[in-house]
């Protein structure tokens, strides 16, 4: 099936209580749907979180995650974003062995993903970059032939483009 | 004012319409139960096994329609819940369920009896909550209350430390709900109930597959409008069991693996399938692939995460099935199916499932015939789970709505006694016939001495096969007769069982015996237990097995012998 492995880009505003993150992995895992991300934080209004999912699997698999997602009580509203026109950004820390003879090198590769570094020490060098999975994706291939130490990726967050201001007033639009 | 926790507690729980409680005591909510003295209208039923106090609760509230209540202490109290609040959850029964919790400030230390309640049942019930301050009391039961028995019901289990029991707090506000994520849509669409209706004026054979959710939303009424009107047969769910008369002329039984076969059949040939409140669980539909590929299907239910689950679906309609019918009946054409019903008779001719083979032998079949036959179908029966349930389904003649209670989706073993006990709570002038396994039973036949202390008059049939049947039954069609930890050769002798708890006591070894003996159990006063000593090796068909077709049903040859 070739469609499983399409990725969908969810995002879920939930109510902000203990156990809300284990109410939803616990869903997750025992429907056996297959998260590749997860990125959770406060959204604009208090009390309230917002989470945005990358979710694998075909077009009734996502349906069937949001609306197993809607069924939980403390999840407010769930959006589909995956076909919309949105944007999507996760922020990496990537160590990579660096010292004197390659560092203008992988300085090079850093200035042209637009990524910044962010510590230098005797053999390594550690590189903050923001992109779509794709752009981080590529930056640890190409800094991998160097030796990667060590990649921390926040996981995916992402928002429509381009929403009319009405539909941002509030939870129940 | 100021109240104690456990003081709102019990006024949340009278205000919300509660009457009965089933519970046991315990360390972590000792405070509440020394205020149930204060609250004389809430009537607690002292179980013996606190799976006995969920179970209960569930058919009381089957029967009621009110959620049913239950309480236990913390760690061991509340993990014996369990299977009893999976099984709720599984047959959509409202439940709230309040535990008592080791002290809050002892709360993750591993204290005595402390276990973490709402993490082990957070995947089946439908919403729980740990309340650590007694101010936060009467809000989360409403709420408790509120989701429970709204939307698609389900268990609610609240979770409170004991010392939230104890603290006094101003209690004068109304109590309010706070659930911006909870809205249960129960109007359906009025685009896609046009499109519905439309389906069935063009319908040539059309089927009627009837769910719990008509007895959950109480659509009785308005199924059978429905079905007369456009004279539609009816099938039933096994939980959709008694949402509709077997008496009258479109009733066609139920499917699947061991409903009746005409029933499968007539899904399999019918060219729209409406169904109304069901979930199309594996056990009707055998391969999902090859579920009724010949037919449309219009599927009614409030749980939006049930449309298109296992089966996909032309007309999906959510929202609670009472009102959509409501909106739906006017619109409908009035209309018949002459041909389709002829067909329908043939079908019930040609594959008589429920016909019993010529013999001598006592087969736990004919016992449910002849208690059918004496209740004149107005009992209410309660099941176990395993071959006797199958009977039970195929054999007795509902003619009382919402007189069928058994453990579906679940299958929970033992489900027949303490469900029996909270039906008869519930509808104390019902006749209750408790239909057990000789396995089941053994599983919790400690609330019998409930069931005395409450002079609850329920009928016990054991069928006593001496083996779990079901499982036996399968071993002898799947696994050449080898009957691995089946055999109950260790039973007690059930009429001395029932004898030492006080309980009336008949054995019954031979087929004359059996009227006599469920006239005398509905003759006496008080709570009856017999013990049917039938054929060990009968088995339970017709009989598609798991995840096949109805082209693959094994019907039962009635020119055989029955072994012995």
């Amino acid at each position: 099936m070739s469609s499983f492995s399409e990725k969908h880009t969810i995002t879920a505003l939930v109510e902000d209580r203990p156990g809300v993150l284990n109410r939803i992995s616990s869903m997750f895992r025992r429907r056996g749907y297959n998260i590749s991300s997860l990125a959770v934080g406060q959204s604009e209004t208090s009390g309230l979180s917002r989470m945005t999912f990358v979710v694998q699997g075909d077009t009734k698999t996502v349906e069937m995650v949001a609306k197993n997602l809607n069924k939980l009580v403390e999840v407010i509203k769930v959006l589909d974003i995956s076909d919309e026109n949105a944007v999507s950004r996760e922020l990496a820390l990537i160590r990579v062995n660096s010292d004197v003879s390659n560092r203008g090198e992988i300085m090079q590769i850093v200035d042209i993903f637009r990524a910044k570094i962010v510590d230098v020490s005797k053999d390594t060098l550690m590189v903050e970059v923001t992109g779509d999975e794709d752009k981080v994706d590529s930056l640890v291939d190409l800094l991998a032939t160097f030796g990667v130490h060590e990649v921390m990726r926040t996981g995916t967050v992402a928002m429509s483009r381009g929403v009319s201001f009405e539909s941002l007033s509030g939870p129940e639009n | 004012m100021i109240k104690k926790g456990s003081q709102i507690v019990c006024e949340s729980l009278l205000r919300e319409g509660c009457d009965v409680v089933f519970g046991i005591p315990g360390g972590a909510i000792l405070p509440l139960y020394q205020t149930l003295p204060e609250y004389p209208e809430l009537r607690h039923i002292l179980v013996r096994h606190e799976q006995g106090a969920s179970l209960a609760a569930d058919a009381y509230a089957r029967i009621t329609g009110k959620p049913g209540v239950a309480f236990a202490t913390s760690g061991p109290g509340a993990t014996n819940l369990v299977t009893g609040i999976a099984s709720a959850q599984m047959d959509s029964v409202p439940l709230v369920i309040v535990t008592g919790q080791v002290n809050s400030w002892t709360l993750g230390t591993d204290a005595f009896q402390e276990t973490d309640i709402t993490g082990i049942t957070l995947p089946i019930t439908k919403h729980n909550f740990l309340v650590m301050d007694a101010r936060d009391i009467a809000d989360t039961i409403k709420e408790a209350f509120y989701i429970a028995n709204s939307g698609r019901p389900g268990p609610v289990l609240v979770d409170i430390p004991r010392d939230a029991f104890n603290q006094q707090v101003d209690y004068s506000d109304e109590p309010s709900i706070d659930l911006p994520g909870y809205s249960p849509s129960t109007k359906g669409n009025n685009r896609q109930i046009k499109r519905a209706a439309k389906l069935i004026a063009q319908a040539e054979k059309p089927v009627i597959i009837a769910g719990h959710g008509i007895i959950i939303s109480k659509a009785y009424d308005e199924l059978r409008q429905l079905a007369e009107k456009a004279q539609i047969p009816v099938i039933t769910t096994l939980l959709g069991i008694s949402c509709f008369p077997e008496d009258h002329v479109l009733w066609t039984g139920w499917p699947g693996m061991h409903g009746m076969a005409y029933s499968s059949l007539a899904l399999d040939e019918a060219d729209l399938i409406i169904a109304l409140g069901m979930r199309f669980d594996d056990r009707i539909t055998g391969n999902p692939q090859k579920f009724a590929v010949n037919s449309r299907k219009i599927h009614i239910d409030i749980d939006p995460s049930e449309i298109g689950k296992n089966i996909s679906v032309d007309v999906p309609i959510v929202g609670d099935v009472k009102e959509i019918l409501l909106e739906l009946n006017p619109i409908i054409e009035e209309s018949a199916h002459p041909e389709w019903l002829k067909r329908i008779d043939q079908l019930k001719i040609e594959h008589p499932s429920l016909k019993l083979p010529q013999t001598d032998k006592l087969l736990a079949r004919q016992v449910i015939k002849d208690i059918s036959e004496i209740t004149d179908g107005q009992a209410t029966l309660v099941t176990g789970v395993g071959q006797h349930q199958m009977w039970a389904a195929q054999h007795y003649r509902f003619k009382k709505l919402c007189s069928f209670l058994t453990s579906g989706g679940s299958g929970t073993m033992g489900y027949e006694v303490p469900a029996a006990m909270g039906a008869q709570v519930a509808d104390p002038d019902a006749t209750v016939w408790s239909i057990c396994g000789d396995g089941g039973f053994q599983m919790t036949m400690s609330e019998l001495a409930t069931i005395v202390e409450n002079r609850l008059p329920v009928k016990f049939a054991i069928l006593n096969n001496g083996f779990l049947g079901m499982v036996r039954q399968w071993q002898e069609i799947f696994f050449e007769s080898s009957y691995v930890s089946t055999g109950y050769s260790g039973n007690p002798d059930f009429v001395k069982l029932a004898e030492a708890y006080g309980i009336k006591g008949i054995r019954v070894t031979d087929k004359t015996q059996v009227k006599p003996a469920i006239n005398e159990a509905m003759d006496h006063d008080g709570p009856v237990l017999i013990d049917f000593i039938v054929e060990q090796e009968d088995n339970v068909y017709p009989m598609i097995p798991s995840g096949m077709t109805v082209n693959e049903i094994i019907e039962e040859n009635l020119d055989q012998k029955v072994t012995s």
